[in-house]
């Protein structure tokens, strides 16, 4: 990569933030806000106090390990829109297992939680990457109809098995919890937890296995060219399944983290939780780039966090939802245009 | 006898209602599918479409009356027909990908839609109820058919039965009209429907916008029929499974129809399984969950690979 491809990839998203925010700005001014307002109070929710920062972090944590699973389900050609559901699984089952056993040693609870928590979410994507591989059905489809199944089990667990008829379970034990008393203190009292440290272990584990194993090369080959990969002796099938597995089992990670340490309990939810579609948008912004998936991961956090301080500027604090969805909307098509623009720029010094 | 006549009608009144919105919906998904664009955007449209009918609604209901629906649903098409432009724009012109596209349509539309709502209610979530709706209509004749009428034909939902006309007309349009020809030559081979003469954008642009307009109509039917008002949870799934009518119909409006129906019969029993004697004791777990199970189902044992359009998904680029 010489220099000048590396500011056009840098700059496709740092125009499509600055794009995103101006939108936002145009819809608040034509539904009659001041978005000087709205801009200062987001920053304050995001940076006002320590706190605040806690909580940024805190938000931007699920959507690494998300944003993470939707690069590697994307490296490797598929479409994981079932991010939701898969971390879904990973949430309820780590509460589970963390309120059945509430008494084990905090050191074997918590790993226990978190490998299970992976597992159901691997087990979860493993379906549509299954049927993908054996009977070539669009995981498009399957994983979204994946993310509803698991909603309504989700909600009938909680009501019916975890608890007797009560909207939430109670809160899981003090040893299943990400929590510290240390990244509470230094945080100002905010929800920050332990699974900041997993979600940043996860990004290099993770280009890791991309960049230097051979299953990561497979991957990576399968994704490029499946006729190809398959000619040179990869089977196609194994990877897709692996692929969506191990995508799975990030989303399910991010659960994890929602229900051992932001929330520290299960409870119904009208829709599969935020962090699924949330994190396929940091992982488009941030290019599937470890790097940039962190990076974009904080803004998002910052976004999501900041923007509930809108609301005490009578700002209905919704209007974040569109900026990240302008946002995504920019990366969507400027991928076309930097396509158009390295088509009919003069080729200088490759030749 | 009796009984079983007056749950059959339940059944089938009810599982009409909730039809109706997947059916338009399912049609718009199939008109742009056959055009070659994919749109996962449907349940953003519906919302929009949604949305728009319940203020169009509530602030027009005293100068339209009781014909108040069925005009907010006519706006709320336009308005999804607009909002589906986005998607057009961006796959047409702007080489998005469809998937990512039609991604940003459905994270856009809860977005804007509750924003827009806290804005003209007051910071409420959700807009005031809606007094003048679709209610029950009863054919007249036909209701007094013995048996059959009472099913069929009785206190039933009005927007179904027009479903099923635009499903019909659909069928005409896209197997029998020069259009629909055009409109599957461009989702099937591009290339050679642009060497023969055919307006592959405008064609595109056909498929795209009949679907905004088919989706904003089921959304508005969606408010309009079951939840009465607006709020953010009142689309939430029925785009997406409208897309697996479509799917699961083979992307022939008549088959789309059938899958729709059968869809909103297994989201209605799921409502009203309670009233429903050998129903009843089941957890509402399963019939809750049984249309996405058996969508994926009959997604692996009777379609398989998907057959559609061969260009589906993919952007024309003329010079190519």
């Amino acid at each position: 990569m010489n220099n000048s491809s590396r500011i056009k990839a840098l700059a496709v998203p740092v125009v499509s933030v600055l794009a995103g925010l101006i939108l936002g700005a145009v819809i608040m001014v034509v539904s009659g806000y001041s978005p000087v307002e709205g801009y200062q109070a987001m920053l304050r929710g995001a940076f006002g106090r320590t706190y605040n920062i806690g909580e940024v972090f805190r938000s931007a944590t699920p959507l690494i390990l998300t944003g993470l699973g939707f690069s590697v389900a994307s490296t490797a050609g598929f479409f994981n829109i079932g991010l939701a559901g898969q971390a879904l699984a990973g949430w309820i089952s780590a509460i589970w297992l963390a309120l059945t056993f509430p008494d084990l040693p905090k050191i074997i609870l918590v790993p226990l939680c978190i490998v299970i928590g992976a597992l159901a979410g691997a087990l979860w994507a493993g379906i549509a990457g299954f049927f993908k591989a054996q009977f070539g059905t669009s995981e498009v489809i399957v994983t979204i109809m994946l993310n509803y199944t698991i909603l309504y089990i989700s909600n009938h667990l909680v009501r019916y098995v975890l608890t007797d008829n009560k909207d939430a379970t109670p809160k899981i034990s003090e040893n299943a919890s990400l929590r510290t008393e240390f990244l509470r203190n230094l945080s100002g009292g905010s929800r920050l937890n332990m699974g900041l440290f997993l979600a940043l272990i996860m990004i290099v584990v993770i280009w890791i296995f991309m960049k230097k194993t051979t299953v990561g090369f497979e991957m990576r080959a399968v994704g490029m060219n499946p006729f190809a990969s398959e000619y040179a002796g990869m089977s196609a099938k194994k990877n897709i399944v692996l692929a969506m597995m191990i995508s799975g089992a990030l989303a399910g990670l991010g659960g994890v983290v929602e229900g051992l340490g932001t929330f520290e309990n299960l409870y119904i939810l009208d829709a599969a939780p935020a962090i699924g579609f949330d994190g396929m948008a940091v992982s488009l912004l941030g290019g599937g780039n470890p790097i940039g998936i962190l990076l974009s991961a904080i803004l998002f956090g910052t976004l999501k966090t900041g923007g509930l301080k809108m609301s005490s500027v009578d700002i209905p604090n919704e209007i974040v939802d569109v900026v990240v969805a302008s946002i995504i909307f920019f990366i969507g098509i400027s991928f076309a245009i930097r396509y158009i623009m390295d088509k009919f720029s003069p080729k200088k010094g490759e030749v | 006898m009796e009984g079983i006549v007056g749950i059959l009608a339940m059944i089938v009144s009810s599982s009409l209602v909730y039809s109706a919105p997947l059916i338009f919906t399912a049609l718009g998904g199939t008109f742009s599918e056959r055009s070659g664009i994919v749109n996962v955007g449907l349940e953003g449209i519906m919302t929009i479409g949604a949305f728009s009918a319940a203020v169009f609604n509530l602030n027009t209901v005293h100068i339209f009356g009781a014909a108040t629906p069925w005009v907010a649903m006519i706006f709320g098409g336009l308005v999804g027909m607009l909002f589906s432009l986005i998607h057009a724009v961006a796959t047409i012109n702007l080489r998005a990908d469809h998937i990512v596209s039609g991604t940003v349509i459905n994270l856009m539309a809860p977005g804007l839609t509750v924003f827009l709502t806290k804005q003209l209610f007051d910071g409420k979530g959700q807009t005031e109820i809606i007094r003048q709706r679709f209610g029950k209509f009863s054919f007249p004749i036909l209701k007094d058919i013995p048996v059959l009428g009472d099913i069929f034909f009785k206190n039933t939902s009005a927007p179904a039965y027009v479903a099923i006309l635009v499903a019909i007309l659909a069928y005409f349009i896209i197997f029998k009209t020069k259009f629909g020809l055009r409109l599957r030559s461009v989702g099937e081979n591009p290339q050679a429907a642009d060497t023969l003469g055919v307006n592959v954008y405008a064609m595109k642009y056909a498929g795209v916008l009949i679907s905004g307009l088919l989706g904003g109509i089921g959304g508005a039917i969606v408010v309009q029929a079951i939840s009465g008002q607006f709020s953010v949870s009142t689309i939430a799934g029925q785009g997406f499974i409208s897309m697996a009518a479509m799917i699961f119909g083979k992307w022939n409006p008549i088959g789309v129809m059938g899958a729709a129906i059968f869809f909103g019969v297994s989201q209605s029993l799921a409502i009203i399984g309670k009233q429903i004697p050998f129903l009843a004791s089941l957890p509402e777990v399963y019939l809750q969950a049984a249309p996405y199970v058996l969508t994926i189902i009959v997604l692996v044992v009777f379609i398989g690979k998907s057959q559609g359009p061969k260009a589906g998904g993919k952007t024309y680029i003329k010079s190519k």
